[in-house]
């Protein structure tokens, strides 16, 4: 099927006195407005969290009540996550070094892996999975039922209350939860290592910090606090432009998921070029 | 604008808006008189939430303008517009407590913002007496989630008078309620408008609630305004879809 549609100009493309576009080209059009309309939105969202964040009157109670969703609520499941990550790292890396007899390597080996790379990623991406969601389907279900609309007609910015606390929240906790499950983890590398071995505690805790440097540790701080910017406003974006049926309260949580997710990996990959760069 | 020597405090002129290119309301004008109940009534779909959303600009209107105390709502910014809607109460269809708050806090909440000087003490008093209004004292302590729709709407309208405001806007107070509850919401407006001195309009498209609390009626059919007058001549119409509301 094809629309024609009168014109005057665009030569080429045109037959008698009409231009014609297929309904594919229509199709892609829309997608690419969709694209860019999104995109502007996102830009706009930033802005507008940039500007409340340093605007009078901050909601510090809002902000504390949310540190504590989200970093004291998340500690059971960064425990577990961290402690496994490290055990499950050393018995996997152990008969490796064995074959070259580097066993002693192994706590430098796996502090430096947990602390560069595999702490903040697996750690950013289990936080992605439950920061982000819950932000987002909170969001999403205080549009939906009007609670949203509720807080600007009693003359509170909802942006400052519900995305500016939010935000921050994620951005001070994120990093605190990530060295948190680096510890842990270095902790589970020690139980693993004692599995089939007699490694003493000061001995593992020394080697493994004997092996990590200022340029180890800075670069994995400094990407978490992206970490948690990508996933506070990814989740606070979502739930906060979420539609009106409760349809779309799903919607939000899934995409607030799968969005920061991969920014999480994005800002990664970037991370690493910027330290490789730097040496 | 004067009416039976009554002030217009809400003043509505040919008010237009639209939504991907489908008209919502096209050329809406009709004014709220101080201390009077004005019923807007209508299909659903016909844009009567849509009209009190612009009142408090939660929407942007295309074209029209909206005198709200002398002030064209419109050309409000951001502080000035506050201290507008701190006049104005607005009750949701959905109630819209806050989920994650108790009703003590939802209540609080507005209190906080809009009376800024008040004590501690005089914000508990406040809360207790709009609890007390609504016959809801002992709710103080509990959850949205652990109320029936009838009490969230009763707690929904603590809310909104707890900061005492002179216009309040009712969207579709008894839509979900069983015959009884919806009886003794429409009690409760003409409650508080006796006690508060409010002026109300009242979205519905419940003729019951339109009976017990009408001082004056709009009907808007398809965006536009199809009939406007008493009680007495919504009941006396012998325009077919009157007569199908009415019946």
């Amino acid at each position: 099927m094809k629309i024609v549609l009168p014109v005057t100009k665009a030569k080429d493309l045109v037959r008698g006195n009409s231009l014609i576009i297929s309904e594919k080209a229509i199709a892609q059009t829309h997608i690419i407005n969709h694209f860019l309309t999104d995109i502007a939105n996102v830009c706009l969202f930033f802005a507008r969290f940039i500007k409340q964040s340093f605007t009078p009157n901050t909601e510090f109670r809002e902000f504390f009540k949310q540190c504590f969703q989200i970093g004291y609520k998340s500690l059971p499941l960064i425990s577990v996550t961290g402690t496994i990550m490290g055990l499950v790292l050393t018995i996997q890396s152990r008969p490796v070094l064995a074959n070259f007899g580097a066993e002693s390597l192994l706590p430098g080996m796996v502090a430096v892996s947990l602390i560069r790379e595999m702490g903040p990623v697996i750690t950013g991406l289990i936080c992605a999975g439950k920061i982000a969601s819950s932000m987002g389907a909170e969001l999403g279900s205080m549009k939906v039922t009007e609670q949203i609309e509720a807080m600007e007609v009693s003359s509170t910015n909802p942006m400052k209350f519900l995305v500016v606390t939010r935000v921050w929240a994620a951005i001070l906790m994120i990093p605190l939860l990530i060295l948190y499950a680096d510890g842990l983890g270095i902790l589970g590398s020690w139980a693993g290592a004692n599995l089939k071995g007699d490694v003493t505690f000061s001995l593992f805790f020394t080697q493994a910090f004997s092996h990590i440097d200022f340029y180890d540790l800075m670069p994995a701080v400094i990407k978490s606090f992206f970490f948690g910017a990508v996933i506070g406003l990814v989740g606070c974006y979502k739930g906060y432009n979420a539609g009106r049926g409760t349809e779309s309260v799903g919607i939000a949580a899934n995409s607030a998921v799968v969005i920061s997710s991969l920014l999480v990996l994005i800002v990664d990959v970037i991370a690493v070029q910027i330290t490789d760069m730097i040496g | 604008m004067k009416n039976n020597n009554q002030e217009a405090i809400i003043d509505i002129k040919n008010l237009q808006i639209s939504f991907d290119n489908q008209e919502v309301l096209k050329n809406v004008s009709l004014q709220l008189f101080n201390g009077e109940n004005l019923v807007v009534l209508g299909k659903s779909g016909s844009g009567k939430s849509v009209l009190i959303k612009c009142i408090v600009r939660l929407l942007d209107s295309d074209s029209g303008t909206i005198d709200v105390f002398g002030e064209n709502v419109n050309t409000l910014n951001g502080s000035k517009l506050n201290d507008l809607r701190k006049k104005i109460g607005f009750l949701f269809q959905s109630g819209a407590l806050y989920d994650s708050m108790t009703v003590k806090e939802n209540l609080e909440f507005p209190l906080h913002r809009i009376r800024k000087n008040l004590k501690q003490q005089e914000i508990d008093s406040k809360i207790l007496e709009a609890l007390e209004n609504v016959g809801l004292a002992d709710a103080l302590n509990k959850m949205p989630s652990q109320l029936s729709g009838g009490m969230r709407k009763r707690i929904s309208l603590a809310r909104t008078i707890v900061v005492d405001p002179l216009i309040m806007l009712y969207d579709e107070p008894t839509t979900g309620l069983d015959p009884v509850t919806s009886d003794e919401i429409s009690a409760l407006i003409n409650d508080v408008q006796k006690k508060y001195k409010t002026s109300s309009i009242i979205i519905t498209h419940d003729i019951e609630c339109a009976r017990a609390t009408a001082d004056r009626i709009v009907m808007l059919q398809d965006g536009e305004i199809y009939m406007e007058g008493d009680l007495a001549a919504f009941e006396n119409s012998k325009d077919p879809l009157i007569k199908a509301f009415f019946k």
